[in-house]
């Protein structure tokens, strides 16, 4: 048996009951990292020794019949801005080379407590910026599914190695889509869960009213587990919510019949690639025939998602990379004579193109002059945005869309114009300036044979919902495996 | 929108970043495009809508402030580029 094709909820249940060995486990899936990965390049740092001594912890525990966690040996790969005690964590970025966190982020925290283990820190668009790993500073990641192309992003390299089958679990960050589009690039399952439900203690913050950590999986069941245990009150974040991760998984359980399914006619635009349309479509009459009531819902301001979210998110960025200053971490301008040019050189060299670009559109917005015709601006129309949700709930209980205009484009297609890459997020953004819960399942294949991703929008802690409805489709309609080694 | 290159060069000094001449003229003309395309906006009549300052509803959130000890100050001080003993050590401030 090839242990790489367990899910996560499996190979728990072996490695707790004896069928499989945590090192067994692990050493299958670094064996499939070194196979597949001078191809993909997922990883910035595999953590091969840290890897098999979590492991081998595992496999001692269990000798000494101590109880195990509920992720007991399964490998686990994290988006490289999420912190990692002792390791390097670089968010793709030269300004943070070198830098090793002195801290685990809560989710971190949480996932060793129930027996994980990392195996490595996965590649993404520099801070976070981008929507297809491109804007590494180290590399470019390759889509499992074709390595022409792009695996989304920004948490492409987290997307990437769950779908290679090199961690059984991912986590990654999305502040516009990061999770949700590479998942949909990728065949995985990512969530993004509401706002405040998962801790932002130990990830480093790109946007901080709109980032959110959430799992990449093959499966909504092995999704729904690892949101039951990195979610929930963390008094070291004061945005996190009060609610629990079993009360936002409510629901989970339960039939389809009677489900209200909204399809916001705004998501369905003409010029928008037929056969992304046609999968989703083919998706969403599946939930019909399982007793689904769908039903056409309008969401009027979402034309104006992109614009305010390149307002909001440059401007938080310009505000939360401030840190980055050549002082206490990462590059410093060796040459600089004042604290003034260690500033400016420091970051001249070490922030890439689109960080840079961020950094002066979000400076520009919130500058003297210009904050109320922009950052103001925005963020009242945000509340136009979230107002749009709050009506179309009131007659669905869930929203049906495409993750993304596309499936995966190729290396360097929308690397020359901002612009075309910021539409790339169209349809995932607004859930991050309503702050609502959704995620990306795989409904089907291009003719091409790249995967197409189904997006579910549910209001805030109804991953339950999204989760059960995910359920329902991925058994009416079991989204094939990658099996090859990759093409 | 007039964004002019003394504008871009004013942004970067106030966003502390060191902009090559390229880079300034690689800005302008995209801050220009990316800003216009946000003009649209301003069509929207938004004077009595309240700007959301938090997705969840949520007011300020208070705790005590009480000093607590970092486990292992070592592993901060670690990561420092120039240190002296438990110092981040900067260039001189005032002359």
């Amino acid at each position: 048996m090839d242990l790489t094709e367990l899910t996560a909820v499996e190979i728990a249940a072996k490695v707790a009951g004896g069928q499989a060995g945590a090192v067994e486990v692990v050493k299958a899936h670094l064996a499939r990292v070194k196979t597949l990965e001078p191809k993909i390049k997922a990883f910035v740092t595999v953590l091969e020794d840290s890897a098999l001594r979590a492991a081998q912890a595992v496999d001692s525990k269990r000798a000494r019949k101590e109880k195990l966690g509920r992720l007991a040996g399964v490998p686990i790969a994290l988006k490289d801005n999420i912190l990692l005690e002792g390791v390097e964590t670089t968010c793709s970025s030269k300004i943070l080379k070198g830098y090793r966190a002195a801290y685990d982020a809560t989710v971190v925290e949480r996932l060793k407590r129930e027996d994980a283990v990392f195996i490595g820190k996965t590649n993404l668009d520099e801070f976070a910026m981008g929507s297809s790993t491109e804007n590494s500073a180290f590399f470019k990641t390759a889509n499992p599914w074709d390595t022409n192309c792009v695996p989304g992003g920004s948490s492409g390299g987290s997307a990437a190695a769950v779908a290679a089958r090199m961690a059984a679990l991912a986590f990654g960050s999305d502040t516009g889509g990061s999770i949700r589009q590479p998942a949909s690039f990728c065949g995985v399952v990512g969530l993004k869960p509401t706002y405040g439900l998962v801790s932002r203690y130990g990830l480093i913050a790109f946007a901080s009213s709109l980032d959110q950590i959430g799992p990449f999986a093959r499966t909504t069941a092995d999704a729904a587990l690892a949101l039951s245990v990195v979610g929930g009150h963390d008094p070291r974040d004061t945005t996190s919510s009060q609610k629990s991760p079993d009360e936002a998984l409510e629901g989970l359980e339960g039939q389809i019949k009677g489900l209200r399914i909204g399809l916001p006619k705004e998501y369905f635009i003409p010029g928008m690639d037929a056969e992304v349309e046609a999968s989703v479509r083919a998706a969403v009459d599946e939930l019909k025939k399982l007793g689904a009531v769908v039903k056409d819902v309008s969401l009027p301001h979402s034309s104006y998602a992109v614009g305010t979210y390149y307002i909001v998110a440059p401007s938080e960025a310009s505000s939360n990379l401030a840190r980055f200053d050549g002082i206490r971490y990462g590059l410093s301008a060796p040459e600089a004579r004042s604290l003034e040019e260690v500033y400016e050189a420091t970051r001249g060299a070490g922030f890439g193109p689109e960080v840079k670009r961020r950094i002066m559109l979000g400076t520009y917005a919130l500058s003297s002059g210009y904050y109320d015709a922009y950052y103001g601006k925005a963020q009242r129309v945000r509340t136009l945005i979230a107002r749009d949700f709050d009506e179309a709930f009131k007659a669905v209980d869930v929203l049906a869309t495409p993750t993304s205009p596309t499936a995966a484009f190729r290396f360097g297609a929308k690397t020359s114009d901002p612009l075309a890459m910021y539409l790339s997020d169209v349809f995932t953004i607004p859930s991050n300036l309503a702050g609502n819960a959704s995620m990306s399942l795989p409904c089907g294949l291009t003719k091409r044979g790249l995967p197409i991703g189904l997006q579910l929008i549910g209001p805030a802690f109804s991953e339950g919902l999204l989760l059960r409805a995910a359920g329902a489709l991925e058994k009416a309609k079991p989204f094939p495996i990658l099996n090859a080694g990759c093409s | 929108m007039g964004i002019q290159k003394h504008d871009v060069e004013k942004i970067a000094k106030l966003a502390r970043l060191e902009l090559s001449p390229d880079e300034v003229e690689l800005y302008q003309g995209q801050l220009v495009k990316i800003l216009d395309s946000m003009a649209e906006l301003c069509k929207l009549d938004t004077a009595s809508v309240p700007p959301t300052t938090s997705v969840l509803g949520a007011s300020n959130v208070f705790r005590e402030d009480e000093p607590r000890p970092f486990p292992e100050p070592e592993k901060l001080l670690a990561n420092a580029p120039e240190r002296e003993g438990p110092y981040f050590k900067v260039r001189k401030v005032i002359e």
